[in-house]
Order: C-alpha cells, then sequence, then structure tokens
C-alpha cells in the first residue's frame, strides 16, 4: 500500500487465483500483514503493544460472548450468575471470567505502553494525525466499555460506579439532570441501566474492533513509524510485515500471555477490588468508592478541585477529567517539533519522563481514600498534566535544539558503516535489493 | 402547460450554468427532506425508550411511617429507588443550624425554607450526595456525623449540617428535599 517496493500478492493455487478474481480477501490480507506491508527494519520492542492490544481485544470478544451465555442480566439474578453460576457451577467457567476480568486490565495495560510509546516517539505527528486521533477515539470506547463492563456483576462497586459515573452528567448544568435520568432510565441504577448496560457492552467491542481496522488503515498510507522518526528512503529500510514481525510479534505476544496467565491463575482478584464480591445495595455506600485502576489518574483529576471558582468544583472537577483526554486530540498541533523522535530531542526526552512520573503519580492519588496527601498530590500533579501539553510542550518545540539525525534508518542500524546506506532521495529506485533477497 | 412552459425554460437556462432551480433539483430536494422527515420520527422511539418506562414511575410516591422515630434519631426509606433521609431534629440540633448565617452557605437556605411549617424538627432529604450521588453517613446510630453535625460523605469527603446544607467539601448543593406532605401527624407521603 505505501511503498512501490512492496511486494505483490500472487496467488498460488489455482484456486486461490480463482478466489482472487472474485473476492480479493487473502490480496487485502496480504497488503496489511503479510509480505506485501514494508516495515521500517529498526523496530523496538516498544512497537509489540498494538498487536498484542489486538490480541487482547480479540481474548476479551470471546470470552465476553461465551460469559454472556451464562449471564442474567437483571438486578435480582447478575450478582448470582456471576458470583455461583459462572464462578462455581458453568464448567471452566470460573477460567472463562477470570480470564476476562483481567484480559480486560492486561488491554489497558498494553494500550497505555502502546499510548506512551507514541508519546515519546512523536507517533502522532504529521503525517499520522488521524492514526494518533482514531486510536483516542478507540481508548474512549475502551473506557465506555470497561465501565459498563464493570457494572454487571452488580456488586457494590458496580453499583456505586454506576451511580458516581452517571453523575458526572448532572454536573452540567440545567441538561445534566435530565441527561442522567435518561441515560440511567431511572432516578437511580437499576434494571434499566443494568440490561442496557449489558446491551451496549456487547456492542462496543465490535465497534472498537471496526475503529481498529481504520487505524491500521490509517497507518498503512504513511506506513509504520519507527525509533529514529527518519522516513523510509528505500527498500534497503524496510523489512515485509510477514514473516519478520509477525514472527518477533507471536514471540512477544507469548512473553505477554505468559504474565496474563500468571496474574489470572495466581492473583486474579489482584487488579479487582474486594467489595466487588458484596451484592450491590442502593442505601449503603461503600467507605471508599475507587474505580478500576486504569481510572485512577482521571479519577484524581476530577477530584482536584475541591472549592468553587466561578463555576461549581463539581462542574470543574467533570470538565477537567474530560479535557484531560480531549487535549490529546490536539496534541499533533501543540509539539510543532519537526522532529518526530523523542530519542533526539534531549530536552523533551527529560520532560516525557516527567510526565510518565506525573501520571503514575496521578495514578496513585485516584487510587484511594481521598487524604489531604493524595489531594495534594492530586492537585499538584493534574495541574502540571495541563501544564505540561499546553504550555510545556509547545515551548520546548520552538526553543530545543535537536541533536543530529542519521540520513536514513539503515545508517542508524548499521551505526559506524555510514558509507554502505543509501542516500537520501532514492526512494523511487526499483528492483531486488539485499532486504527483498533476505526476505525470500 | 405554462408551468412546464416555464420550467422547461428555467432548465435550459440552468444547464448553460445559471443558477437556477431545475425541476431536478426541486424532486432532489423534497425526496431527501421526505426521507429525513421520516428519518428523525423513527429517531423518536429510540430516544424515547431510554427515559424511564411506566413501572419505574409508577413508584412516585411512598408513604413513611415516623411515629416511632424519636428526637436524635432518623430513618432511612426508599423513593424512586432513591435513598431518603427522615430525621427528628433535637431542639439543639435545630439551633445549631438557625444560628449560621446564610452569607456562611454555599446554598443559601434556611432550615425554616427546607421542613414545613409547624415540623420544623422533621428534616426529610434524598439521601444522596449533591457531588456525585454516594449516600452520606449519618442517619444511622453511630455513624459518621462529619464536623458540622449533619451527614459526611465517604466518597469525596463533602460535609453536610444539621440542616442538610452542604458546607464544605465538593458537593455544590444541599441535600435535595423532596415533594411531601404530611397525611397525618405521624404519616409523611413522599412524593
Amino acid at each position: 500500500m505505501s511503498f512501490n517496493w512492496a511486494k505483490p500478492y500472487e496467488p498460488k493455487s489455482p484456486f486461490m487465483k480463482w478466489l482472487d478474481e472474485r473476492l480479493p480477501l487473502p490480496r487485502l490480507a496480504y497488503g496489511a500483514v503479510g509480505g506485501g506491508y514494508p516495515v521500517p527494519r529498526n523496530l523496538n520492542y516498544w512497537w509489540n503493544f498494538g498487536f498484542s492490544a489486538g490480541i487482547f481485544l480479540t481474548i476479551q470478544i470471546i470470552t465476553g460472548i461465551v460469559l454472556a451465555m451464562h449471564y442474567y442480566a437483571t438486578t435480582d439474578g447478575a450478582f448470582n450468575s456471576v458470583n455461583q453460576l459462572i464462578m462455581r457451577d458453568v464448567n471452566a467457567g470460573w477460567l472463562l471470567r477470570y480470564a476476562h476480568m483481567n484480559g480486560a486490565s492486561f488491554f489497558f495495560i498494553a494500550v497505555y505502553i502502546h499510548i506512551f510509546r507514541g508519546l515519546y516517539y512523536g507517533s502522532y505527528k504529521a503525517p499520522r494525525e488521524l492514526v494518533w486521533m482514531l486510536g483516542l477515539v478507540i481508548y474512549l470506547l475502551m473506557m465506555a466499555t470497561a465501565f459498563m463492563g464493570y457494572v454487571l456483576p452488580w456488586g457494590q462497586m458496580s453499583y456505586w460506579g454506576a451511580q458516581v459515573i452517571t453523575g458526572f452528567f448532572s454536573a452540567f448544568p440545567l441538561v445534566g439532570e435530565p441527561i442522567r435520568v435518561w441515560l440511567l432510565g431511572g432516578y437511580a441504577p437499576d434494571e434499566a441501566a443494568l440490561t442496557r448496560f449489558f446491551s451496549l457492552h456487547y456492542l462496543l467491542p465490535f465497534v472498537i474492533a471496526a475503529v481498529v481496522i481504520l487505524h491500521i488503515w490509517a497507518l498503512h498510507i504513511p506506513g509504520s513509524g519507527n525509533p529514529t522518526g527518519v522516513d523510509v528512503k528505500d527498500e534497503k529500510d524496510t523489512l515485509p510485515f510477514h514473516p519478520f514481525y509477525t514472527a518477533k510479534d507471536g514471540w512477544f505476544v507469548g512473553a505477554f500471555l505468559l504474565v496474563y496467565a500468571v496474574v489470572t491463575f495466581y492473583a486474579p482478584n489482584y487488579l479487582g477490588h474486594p467489595d466487588n464480591y458484596i451484592p450491590a445495595n442502593p442505601l449503603a455506600t461503600p467507605a471508599e468508592i475507587v474505580p478500576e485502576w486504569y481510572f485512577w489518574p482521571f479519577y484524581a483529576i476530577l477530584r482536584s478541585f475541591t472549592f468553587d471558582f466561578i463555576l461549581p468544583a463539581k462542574l470543574w472537577g467533570v470538565l477537567a477529567m474530560f479535557a484531560s483526554i480531549l487535549l490529546l486530540f490536539f496534541l499533533p498541533w501543540l509539539d510543532r517539533s519537526p522532529v518526530r523522535s523523542g530519542s533526539y530531542r534531549p530536552v523533551f526526552q527529560r520532560f516525557f519522563w516527567l510526565l510518565v512520573l506525573d501520571v503514575l503519580l496521578l495514578g496513585w492519588a485516584g487510587g484511594g481514600a481521598p487524604t489531604p496527601l493524595r489531594n495534594a498530590i492530586g492537585q499538584i500533579c493534574g495541574a502540571y498534566y495541563f501544564l505540561h501539553f499546553l504550555v510545556i510542550l509547545p515551548i520546548v518545540s520552538r526553543l530545543e535544539t535537536p541533536l543530529p539525525l542519521p540520513n536514513s534508518i539503515t545508517e542508524s542500524v548499521l551505526h559506524g558503516e555510514a558509507a554502505e546506506a543509501a542516500p537520501a532521495g532514492q526512494a523511487k529506485k526499483r528492483g531486488g535489493s539485499v532486504a527483498t533477497a533476505a526476505a525470500e | 402547460m405554462a408551468t412546464k412552459a416555464q420550467s422547461a425554460e428555467v432548465s435550459s437556462t440552468a444547464g448553460e450554468g445559471d443558477e437556477g432551480v431545475r425541476r431536478r433539483d426541486f424532486l432532489n430536494v423534497a425526496a431527501v427532506s421526505f426521507a429525513g422527515v421520516g428519518g428523525l420520527a423513527a429517531l423518536a422511539p429510540l430516544i424515547v425508550q431510554m427515559s424511564p418506562s411506566a413501572d419505574v414511575l409508577a413508584l412516585a410516591t411512598t408513604e413513611v411511617d415516623i411515629s416511632k422515630v424519636q428526637p436524635g434519631q432518623g430513618i432511612k426509606t426508599q423513593w424512586r429507588k432513591q435513598p431518603i433521609f427522615v430525621r427528628n431534629l433535637t431542639p439543639k440540633e435545630m439551633q445549631e443550624a438557625d444560628a449560621v448565617s446564610l452569607s456562611d452557605l454555599r446554598d443559601k437556605q434556611t432550615l425554616a425554607e427546607r421542613t414545613k411549617p409547624g415540623h420544623k424538627n422533621w428534616l426529610i432529604t434524598l439521601g444522596v450526595c449533591t457531588h456525585l450521588g454516594c449516600v452520606p453517613l449519618g442517619i444511622g446510630e453511630g455513624e459518621n456525623k462529619g464536623p458540622y453535625g449533619g451527614y459526611f460523605c465517604p466518597c469525596h469527603g463533602s460535609m453536610y449540617d444539621t440542616a442538610g446544607r452542604i458546607r464544605q467539601g465538593p458537593a455544590p448543593l444541599n441535600l435535595q428535599v423532596p415533594e411531601y406532605k404530611f397525611t397525618s401527624p405521624t404519616t409523611v407521603q413522599i412524593g
């Protein structure tokens, strides 16, 4: 799709030839994730998390469909169908449920690393702005899906999570409360809310899968980025996706799944909250309400507004939380440095790691009861989060002197052997080369 | 016949690149508008089905017997699936509430405005924190009433006074007073 040296699809058997003329689906797959997609040869392990995230989406869809066969979406039946029927009575139900529970967490782990990879290596910069924005759409859909999924077991955290999150909408003046009642189909989370959350929790993963296809499609127009951020210049800079990156991704996903299996088997409830094993009680709030770990940083931003300032504190909290994500849609235009990779931006690099630390601290601040220390850390780190994107990035990208970039990907890979590197401007050159020969 | 000739004339000028309305343009706009109105009409049931259904609305009123609630005590009941706090205030608690000057309040209301005339000791509110909807503590025996002697929300630390008014913390408003009336000295109908 992206480079003119991409190997064209050649059906081998007569059947594949017959099929290709009628429905060129294998041709599409070959060009997207097969030998027909040239990928920069210097990708490091940080580039394996997108593929891993795709695997976890698949795991979630498969385990989810099976779990839905045994789940009752009623306020009387939900808790028991999960904790008695699925966990004890259904054959292998415990495994499927723990796999689904922890699969959500590992999906988020993969996606968070994938996002921070993009932040460090400037993957959001031209010409890949839409890849980045579609990724953010996937992330938002994931958050909605995860939230609604967490409500389904109808435990205490499920119920009060639903109450708090739909409560966000009541922060908006006038329209807020009617919207909240409309979303819940009642005045508090109940039967109507539970059944609609189940319906949407089943639907959204397929919407995510569709946006993933758009995400990959948009990526394949310019082709994958790489750790140097230097554009691909000729065939020597790339390797075909299959077998090189299918092998590397496959190996890596195996290792990643091993960690997932260890958690699923030995600490299946480590990432969850024990209160969700208490059936939902609309008359008693748990001593502390905390969301799942992957929402902690946003939860910290939400509750970091404790005083009114023109608008009520509650509305500020909700606006800041939504803004913290929507802000990322403007990132391609906030960071104006022409150098993509953080490896060649010494000042940016330091601020990047500061941001990582900042988000981790925000997570800590949002993950527990609101003590004065947690509130203070949440306020400072929340403010710094916005400062990083709105002030520091634009200024750094203007003032910073980047390090010299390599002339090409090949040069950066071969280190001292610059003489072998292709000079710039030969991207149009055709014909077989060392890399393709090696690929075959 | 006249219209036909006219439109033929119009379309011939349009064909030469003028901005006249051709019969085909009219038909296109009419067809798309018709389909659009139909589409919007079809959207209506998809939107209204989300609103509270008849069985949810049917729970709109609740009767509460308050004869057993002694001064200083409170009960928790349910109205429209939401917790309701019914509290029999002691004279001291009422005094405390009246002693606060309105200018110190975020949501300015007196205790008298939040209760019924002649029943000033009965504070009836939703047990739903106006921040994000948690149930505040303080209605049950021995629960943390917070520094203002009313209610304390454990989620984000909102503190309410003895009149259920927000005093400190992130909640923007006082605990909501539902519509209710005394049907007898010991019975309250909420809703």
